[in-house]
């Protein structure tokens, strides 16, 4: 077979063959529990695990749920993982969601790490459920929580929810995180809670919209952040790091399936780019 | 009147929200809490408009036998079974609303999202070329931000001979890092100043009634 032809065969690979080695990239080191170190320095997802631990004892955060299904892969540990250092730290949640399916997740979250840590419902978490109106929800709970949530996601009106006592605008609370799919999310929060009322924030996103918050890191109106399925396994990491007993999470077993699907992907550009430069320069070659 | 009432209305709700940022006093900060309360209704309202239109959509899709149309009946029928699951057994932990989201919803919507591995693979593959110098840039900038994001770029850098005992034994994690706290937060910067600016003139440009596209192309 000539060089011609190799480069023609390289150029147009099935893109079935190329589904199936994604396939093999993720499934191969998943079944195998290749596990890679995962070095956490001071970044983001540090700034936020430290803000959280310096909180005081009885503080009251709230957790916005903000996303469904389709990113849960990357969202839940993150969510898996704040909720056990919140409740760890004694600290209650308050949990909500601005995207209708983010509320069963957040539910999922706070009932299962509450359950295996003796965090309450009701005395330590409470689910308030799914708001409409995004930023300008937001923008109401500052001046009045119950004007948005007149009850909680089972019906148990605010008035009659033991942890909610004396809580009645966001000022009331510690800080806020918003675990966020696109919008409503971090952007909302930050300009309505952050900017307006000035709560802390702090924020959890898919990688692919984790670029465009680093401008309010920089800025300071986010207190940390993390970006991705490595947000979510650097903040497993320094849990497990700083409290030896915790379990291994949801996020750091994926890492390893991630690196090496990342690795196939990157081979594939390289070659795609070899046979274009390639046949560039035969076609440059073939004009003279 | 049909055009003035509705920019009268734009104009005073526009100018109250204004009003009671700058001024969040009585009687600027009750009439804003008011009319987001109001808001927050209306939006509730048009959820209801979307579950109309969806079912008079595939209504109409499987009447008219529409390409596709067999995928209609199971948005109905899935409409309706987590509409009636929830209407009478609520929506609590192991009721049948969600047992169908857990086990249904939830593995559907992950599998969805899951495809764009393949997708964005097959695409990088054909399109993401170092036809020129820029694309080579964005190209190798690529590179680092996917390995530095992932373990294994730091594993395969410190089998460089000395780069474990040296100084940054995490180099390729502190490269990708630095790219998206200096390049990309510039980039994104200039963007959200951008989308900013053009959200206060478009803001003024309704409230003040010259844009009127929302109206529904009045003149």
């Amino acid at each position: 077979m000539s060089g011609g032809r190799i480069l023609e065969k390289l150029d147009k690979v099935d893109r079935r063959v190329i589904y199936v080695l994604m396939a093999l990239s993720v499934i191969v080191p998943l079944a195998l529990k290749l596990d890679f170190p995962i070095p956490v320095g001071s970044g983001p997802s540090m700034n936020l695990y430290d803000y959280i631990d310096n909180l005081p004892e009885g503080s009251t955060v709230i957790v916005s749920y903000d996303y469904d299904p389709s990113t849960k892969a990357e969202l839940q540990p993150m969510a898996v993982a704040l909720c056990r250092h919140l409740f760890s730290r004694h600290i209650r949640v308050i949990g909500m969601a601005l995207w209708p399916q983010g509320v069963s997740l957040g539910q999922q979250a706070m009932s299962n790490v509450g359950d295996s840590l003796g965090a309450e419902q009701y005395t330590d978490w409470v689910n308030l459920g799914y708001t409409v109106g995004g930023a300008v929800s937001i923008l109401r709970m500052g001046s009045s929580i119950q004007a948005v949530y007149p009850q909680d996601r089972d019906g148990v009106p605010y008035d009659s929810i033991p942890m909610l006592n004396g809580i009645r605008r966001l000022g009331d609370l510690q800080m806020a995180i918003c675990l966020s799919a696109g919008d409503p999310g971090i952007h909302a929060w930050v300009m309505m809670a952050g900017d307006t009322y000035g709560l802390p924030i702090g924020g959890g996103c898919t990688a692919v919209s984790a670029p465009e918050f680093y401008t309010y890191l920089g800025t300071g109106q986010l207190l940390g952040l993390l970006g991705g399925l490595r947000g979510a396994a650097d903040y497993e990491t320094i849990l497990r790091q700083r409290n030896p007993g915790a379990p291994r999470g949801l996020a750091t077993p994926g890492m390893a399936a991630q690196s090496i699907s990342h690795l196939v992907i990157m081979a594939f550009i390289v070659l795609g780019n070899v046979t274009f430069l390639l046949g560039r320069r035969a076609r440059k070659g073939g004009l003279k | 009147m049909r055009l003035v009432l509705p920019l009268a209305v734009t104009f005073i709700c526009g100018m109250i929200m204004v009003l009671q940022f700058f001024i969040p006093h009585r009687p600027f900060s009750s009439m804003g809490e008011r009319l987001t309360d109001w808001y927050m209704i209306v939006a509730s309202a048009a959820i209801f408009l979307g579950a109309i239109n969806l079912i008079q959509v595939h209504t109409a899709r499987i009447q008219h036998r529409l390409r596709n149309w067999q995928y209609s009946p199971v948005v109905i029928i899935g409409f309706f079974a987590m509409i009636l699951a929830g209407l009478f057994w609520g929506v609590e932990d192991g009721r049948p609303f969600d047992y169908m989201f857990q086990t249904m919803i939830v593995p559907m919507g992950a599998t969805m999202f899951s495809l764009l591995a393949f997708f964005v693979a097959s695409a990088a593959f054909r399109a993401f070329r170092s036809s020129n110098w820029r694309a080579t840039l964005l190209l190798l900038s690529a590179f680092v931000v996917m390995l530095g994001r992932v373990p294994i770029g730091d594993v395969l850098w410190r089998l460089v001979p000395g780069a474990a005992a040296g100084a940054h034994p995490n180099l390729v994690n502190e490269i990708a890092e630095w790219l998206m706290q200096v390049p990309n937060m510039a980039g994104q910067r200039a963007v959200m100043i951008g989308a900013g600016l053009g959200v206060v003139a478009t803001s003024l440009r309704m409230i003040f009634g010259i844009e009127r596209s929302y109206l529904g192309g009045a003149e």
